[in-house]
């Protein structure tokens, strides 16, 4: 069966920008492969954590929304773990109402960006 | 009778505190789903120290009131919220 999971991870701070890039790549690299669809993704750039991890006290923030087997989910935190730039990270199922929640906040991110496009033209 | 029962009379007038009924949010808002990502909402639902609050104090239904839980904790672990601070608020 096919569910909808939503998966967040915290990278080091001491990464640059092209070597955040290349860990996004390879985590979204590692979903396609297994099948996964990707439906959507949001950087949320370097944050503040709320409490220390690793001694760190900010991380670069990525959320990847996708739909998979749950076979997957234990690939792809085996693989968290192996990588140090990883910090943290959390997988959830999205559970109908969550579906529901994300769509909705999708089409109205959408629907204002096409607002401001109008405004601007 | 009747007239025994009008002719008590207070000094200061009786003071019956008449509480706001409370309610649940999510039932009256038809929220389905809480969104652990969204740390100023879930501060509703947390003391200064960080701490989450009862039910008898939010009004949240049991239902709602296991989602708000799980969706802080999951919040805490990603870092969103912090698991012990002084005045979050």
């Amino acid at each position: 069966m096919l569910n909808r999971y939503e998966t967040v991870f915290i990278a080091t701070p001491v990464l640059s920008e092209s070597q955040m890039k290349e860990a996004v790549e390879k985590f979204k690299g590692i979903l396609t492969d297994n099948g996964a669809r990707i439906m959507h993704e949001e950087n949320w750039g370097l944050r503040k954590l709320a409490y220390p991890i690793q001694k760190k006290s900010t991380g670069f923030y990525y959320l990847v929304e996708f739909e998979s087997e749950g076979g997957l989910i234990a690939k792809l935190e085996t693989e968290y773990r192996r990588d140090e730039r990883i910090i943290r990270f959390l997988t959830v199922r999205l559970d109908k109402y969550g579906v529901e929640y994300t769509e909705r906040k999708r089409t109205k991110k959408a629907e204002e960006a096409e607002k401001a496009k109008e405004e601007k033209s | 009778m009747t007239d025994n029962q009008s002719e008590i009379r207070y000094l200061t007038p009786p003071s019956v505190e008449i509480r706001k009924k409370k309610y649940c949010r999510f039932r009256k808002n038809r929220i389905k789903y809480i969104d652990y990502k969204d740390p100023e909402f879930l501060k509703k639902f947390v003391n200064e120290q960080g701490k989450i609050l009862p039910r008898r104090v939010t009004g949240t239904s049991l239902k709602y009131q296991r989602k708000v839980a799980t969706a802080i904790k999951r919040a805490r672990y990603i870092s969103i919220l912090p698991y012990v601070t002084d005045l979050l608020k």
